[in-house]
């Protein structure tokens, strides 16, 4: 088998297993369907493993392929075209990898639910979108993987579509994604407009041409056409990755079953964006103004929501606002052109994220859907392996070494101190900020399931047990990259020449702060020992100390905390007030304006005078001018007398 | 041309004959024989498509399939048939369209069945008429002839206040169509001849194209429905039986575009170059305004036919965006994208929302009160979990999801627009927030949730016919949505030589005059 071939199979199992378990999963049966599934993914995963063998260890030059063209509209040509190179290698390994955990995880946690194959129906209609945004090559095919698997998760949060909650966070999702989606679809439009291509390679080469147009608008205000195009491109970043302002669906997403928690909304689709930036850095790249913009808007959601994690009790959401915060920390190594970190961290963040979705979601099944921290507690007795997982995911994410997360945490921190766009002072405070605050709330949220006094339902008591093996395989099999794939990773993946991603990415000299952190580098063990000599280490230490403070150690000081700072816990219980906002304003206004519209100008205007108006005015001169035909000879013998005498008067004149 | 069978002919007096037939039968004693008989008109007419498909050449602009005979001498009247890529398209459409009225209506028409399937044949007969004919006053005549069966299935199978509504579309679309009648008139005593073709190359100056574009634009905007001319359609399809909701959506509001096409533009190009600004204001605030009005709706059928008139803005707005575009760009090339999507669009709306009206009525009539009020309805999901699955599909095409026929025209459109002007690619892109907004609120509020009421506990899954039907609409959404080329394929070259003779002189004068490079 070829490459292409084996490239059109990664894709194509998936939708294969999509289309079994959707049309005839009720006819072969839960256990077929999963084992169909499953098998189909597992064997998607070893091809991917095959084409990251290939691209990046033997280093193959990059491939495109065109299935069939889709359309064409003059000299524009449209074509359904992948794109194999080191960069989609590795995505479609991460992509595979965790999808093959969640499905086998799945088999475990949806048990008892009656949509079973639904269910395996459409996270393997995820993976196939997915796995078309990673592998295309061209904006029209990336705009499909790109809208798919913003469907899937739509369907997949409202998949329990009894709930309301559910389906009014799909609801939320799809259309918040939809205002990113505009943003991207009028970047789109601009590069077809600039170039006459949507292919990546056509478009990159000419790229540096964007910077000679500008782009005046009313008001005298004018940029480069390339940056233009790059702020409408991360608008859909924005939406997909879940940055501020368009964060507001993730917590919502919620609301979806735990392993689409971990597959979707933490591992895969919300690093989307991650991923199309770096994709893409061959424009971005000419756009130093975007790239404040992107670094800027990282670094505030990585702070920002960060802090909102430290106030919720829902497990799930805590590890939700955990992931803005950490796409704000790629969001931010984009912005500082550190675009291999980025993909770096999103590699180990879909490892140990998707290890604590799931170990949390193995909590979750053991007190029967309770996810309310505070009513857990004392948990690692009874579920030994989960909270062992559970403990390896919160050090990885707390960025202590030598696990996983504090590799890529550490990069970009260091890259955005050596980065001098404008914003990158304020970028460097909330991404150090942000590490004291990613510990103090996981090691809350491990203190409050784990560890403190038992709080559940005392009917519980008893009943919990550890969960089946096939939700505590996949935490195993996550938790050992959790520890290990930063150091395995960082050496190739940032400090050896040519890096792993070789020429998937572009950075001009001028941009590559990778590069000067190179020179500090000397190796695996001696950054993990240099980091205590380092502010980042300490804050991260010291977060993981308050965390047991207020938590463990002298609870009192929480509430006192509490009371002494009202105002700011008010504003963080209200999450800055973006929902309120959406809600009083946006929603309500554009109802309202609908409504408006409606009543008055269709109904009222339009219909009323206009069309109902004309019918009456025709009336009214019919019931007129009916009194002209009376019947009466005398009447109108009258009238032609009149008439007679006026053509006289008129005439002898 | 090897075929001599008059394919065109037989497309337009097939289902009239079907309809006489049918009538026939009579009363309702019969009413199985009716359905029948219909049934079997409408497969043979859209299996007459697939020679017509083949057999279609699409390197020409030239009108293809010609029959000609002489019909009123006096006034040099033909009966002239031809169609070119872009009535090949529509015409298949109709028929495709057709078969799924009609098996829509074996089993939700009870009374008098027999006229119930001969209006649709009627209308079929009708519409494919308008499509093929050459002739101004033949085209005329069918364009009027539709609306008498389109009225009787309104007035007749309609809901409670379906005499309001079908004198309202009648008056509506009938006032618009007269001062049409006046334009051709006026055009064919100009070119001395009623062939339609005749009138392309008439030498009119700026204030008599002006003068014919309205015209005609009264006659077109009413069909499309554009704003301010739109407030039949909500009436007419909500009063209208689901099949005729569906043969209004799916194809009458495309003969106003297509008038665009066939009429306004070659004839009056100098006109539509200077009125293409009001042409492109009216469709966006048919996108923005009407969208908006369409979140608003509190029963389906409203919501549905509102989300058409702002789908056909996407349409309205490709076809005047051209303009604009030629003259910022100075290509010609540039300009095509816009039209395709039009007529891409127009086709992808019929699939759209012909399937979500059907779905309506569906939905209505296992209602006891058929209650159309989304408000009724509730958790539609656990009582009809394969209606609901399609519904999302045809949901999805309406929102514009790549990967289905709706996504393709609103792609096309949206980022030719771009070349335009950027504000009017956000405006037009705002369709993305607002199209998704309506249709899956809307989506929530009847299908998903615990099921609201004993009515919706007891309704049953869609029956055989249903799901025939539904599926023949999904592999339509589906194959335009994945495979939009071999469409594509039979425009391309008419749709180049259109837009060569829709650019005024003065604008086409820096364009090749060869449009061979768009085969």
């Amino acid at each position: 088998m070829d490459l292409i071939t084996i490239t059109y199979m990664i894709i194509a199992l998936p939708l294969l297993g999509a289309v079994v378990a959707g049309i005839f999963g009720k006819v072969i049966g839960r256990t077929a369907t999963h084992r169909v599934v499953i098998s189909l993914i597992a064997v998607s995963f070893a091809l991917s493993c095959y084409l990251f063998y290939v691209m990046v260890l033997l280093n193959y030059p990059t491939i495109t392929t065109v299935l069939y063209t889709w359309a064409h509209a003059g000299t524009i040509q449209m074509d359904v075209s992948f794109l194999i190179d080191k960069l989609s290698a590795v995505m479609a390994c991460i992509v595979t990898f965790i999808s093959f955990m969640v499905y086998v995880y799945t088999i475990g946690y949806m048990a008892d639910d009656p949509g079973y194959q639904r269910f395996f129906s459409y996270i393997s209609l995820f993976t196939f979108s997915m796995l078309v945004l990673v592998l295309a090559d061209n904006f029209l095919l990336l705009f499909f993987g790109w809208e798919g698997v913003g469907l899937v998760s739509y369907l997949l949060i409202g998949f329990w579509f009894k709930r309301d909650t559910a389906t009014l966070g799909s609801l939320k999702a799809f259309i918040v994604n939809r205002v990113g989606d505009l943003g991207f679809l009028l970047g789109i439009a601009l590069i077809l407009t600039d170039f006459g291509s949507l292919q990546y390679q056509a478009v990159f080469a000419e790229a540096p041409k964007l910077l000679n147009s500008l782009w005046v608008f009313p008001g005298g205000a004018s940029m480069t056409t390339v940056t233009l195009t790059c702020l409408l491109l991360f608008i859909g970043a924005m939406g997909k990755s879940a940055q501020v302002p368009l964060h507001v669906w993730l917590p919502e997403s919620m609301e979806g079953p735990t392993p689409i928690s971990a597959l979707i909304h933490a591992a895969t689709m919300v690093t989307a964006g991650i991923y199309m930036v770096t994709r893409l850095s061959p424009i971005f790249e000419y756009s130093p103004a975007a790239l404040s913009v992107i670094l800027v808007i990282g670094a505030t959601t990585c702070f920002f929501m960060g802090l909102l994690a430290v106030t919720q009790f829902d497990i799930k959401r805590v590890i939700a606002y955990s992931t803005l915060s950490q796409l704000g920390y790629m969001a931010v190594a984009l912005g500082v052109s550190a675009y291999d970190a980025a993909i770096f961290h999103l590699v180990t963040h879909a490892f140990f994220k998707a290890l604590l979705f799931l170990a949390a979601g193995s909590v979750i099944i053991a007190l029967h859907h309770e996810q309310d921290m505070r009513k857990m507690g004392g948990l690692a007795r009874y579920l030994p392996v989960t909270y062992f997982t559970f403990l390896i995911g919160s050090l990885a994410l707390s960025a202590l070494p030598p696990f996983a997360g504090f590799y890529s945490k550490d990069v970009i921190i260091e890259a955005t101190r050596l980065s001098t766009l404008p914003g990158a002072g304020y970028a460097y405070f909330c991404v150090q900020a942000g590490a004291f605050f990613t510990a103090l709330y996981t090691f809350r949220a491990l203190f409050l399931t784990f560890h403190t006094e038992e709080r559940f339902d005392p009917a519980l008591q008893g009943k919990i047990h550890e969960s089946p093996w096939v939700v505590l395989l996949p935490l195993l099999a996550l938790a050992v990259p959790s520890v290990i794939v930063g150091a395995l990773l960082i050496g190739p993946m940032l400090f050896s020449t040519p890096r792993l991603l070789g020429d998937s990415v572009f950075i001009l000299p001028q941009h590559d702060v990778i590069k000067q952190l190179g020179a500090d580098y000397h190796g695996v063990l001696a950054m993990a020992f240099e980091a205590m000599n380092g502010l980042t280490f300490w804050l991260v230490i010291a977060g993981v100390a308050a965390a047991w403070i207020f938590n463990v150690g002298f609870t009192g000081w929480t509430a006192t905390l509490k009371q002494r700072f009202s105002w700011l816990y008010a504003i963080l219980v209200h999450k800055y007030g973006f929902d309120e906002f959406n809600q009083a304003v946006l929603v309500k206004g554009t109802r309202e304006t609908g409504e408006a519209l409606y009543t008055v100008s269709d109904l009222k205007v339009i219909d009323g005078i206009c069309v109902n108006g004309s019918g009456e005015a025709v009336r009214w001169f019919a019931r007129v001018s009916r009194h002209l035909q009376t019947g009466y000879l005398y009447h109108y013998t009258l009238v032609m007398v009149l008439g007679l005498m006026c053509f006289l008067v008129w005439y002898v004149r | 041309m090897q075929f001599h069978l008059p394919l065109l002919s037989m497309l337009i007096w097939l289902p009239l004959i079907g309809a006489v037939l049918v009538l026939m039968t009579g009363s309702d004693k019969h009413a199985n024989l009716a359905r029948w008989i219909a049934v079997i008109v409408a497969i043979l007419s859209l299996l007459l498509c697939v020679p017509l498909y083949l057999g279609f050449d699409p390197t020409t602009y030239l009108m293809q399939y010609r029959e000609d005979y002489l019909w009123i001498d006096s006034y040099k009247i033909h009966y002239s048939l031809g169609i070119d890529g872009i009535s090949l398209v529509m015409i298949i459409l109709t028929n495709f369209t057709g078969l799924l009225v009609i098996l829509a209506g074996i089993e939700a028409t009870k009374l008098r069945v027999a006229q119930y399937m001969a209006t649709f044949l009627t209308m079929q007969a009708m519409i494919v008429g308008v499509f093929a004919s050459m002739d101004a006053i033949l085209f005329y005549v069918f364009w009027e002839g539709m609306l008498i069966p389109m009225y009787l299935n309104i007035g007749m199978w309609g809901s409670a206040n379906r005499e309001y509504a079908s004198i309202k579309f009648f008056l509506y679309t009938f006032l618009g169509s007269i001062l049409m009648l006046v334009g051709l008139l006026y055009l064919a005593q100009q070119s001395g001849s009623f062939d339609i073709q005749s009138f392309y190359r008439l030498p009119l100056t700026l204030h008599e194209q002006k003068l014919l574009f309205f015209a005609f634009l009264l006659a077109f905007a009413v069909k499309v429905p554009m704003w301010p001319v739109h407030t039949w359609l909500p009436d007419a399809h909500t009063e209208a039986p689901a099949g005729g909701s569906v043969v209004l959506a799916a194809l009458m509001l495309k003969l106003g575009v297509y008038g665009f096409l066939r009429f306004n533009m070659p004839i009056l190009p100098v006109a539509c170059q200077e009125l293409a600004w009001l042409m492109i204001i009216l469709s966006l605030i048919a996108i923005v305004y009407i969208g908006l009005i369409a979140i608003v709706q509190t029963d389906m059928k409203k919501l549905i036919a509102y989300s058409s008139i702002s789908h056909m803005g996407i349409a309205t707005l490709g076809c005047f965006m051209v303009y604009d575009i030629v003259q910022d760009t100075h290509q010609l090339q540039s300009a095509y994208m816009s039209l395709e999507g039009a007529v891409i669009q127009m086709v992808s709306h019929a699939f759209g929302s012909g399937a979500m009206f059907l779905g309506v009525g569906w939905l209505a009539d296992r209602y006891a009160n058929h209650s159309r009020l989304i408000k009724s309805y509730g958790g539609v999901a656990n009582t009809m979990p394969v209606f609901a699955a399609f519904f999302m599909l045809f949901a999805l095409s309406n929102v514009g999801l790549p990967g289905t026929a709706g996504f393709v025209g609103e792609f096309m459109v949206i980022v030719s627009a771009m070349r335009a002007h950027f504000w009017i690619a956000l405006i037009a892109g705002s369709t993305l927030i607002l199209g998704a907004s309506y249709t899956l609120w809307m989506y929530k509020r009847v299908f998903f949730g615990p099921v609201t009421n004993d009515q919706v506990a007891s309704f049953k899954d869609l029956n055989w016919i249903e799901v025939t039907n539904y599926l023949l609409l999904s592999a339509g959404v589906f194959w335009l949505g994945l495979n939009p080329e071999p469409v594509i394929r039979v425009l391309q070259v008419t749709l180049g030589h259109l837009l060569v003779q829709s650019m005024p002189y003065g604008l086409a004068m820096n364009l090749p005059k060869d449009f061979s490079y768009f085969a």
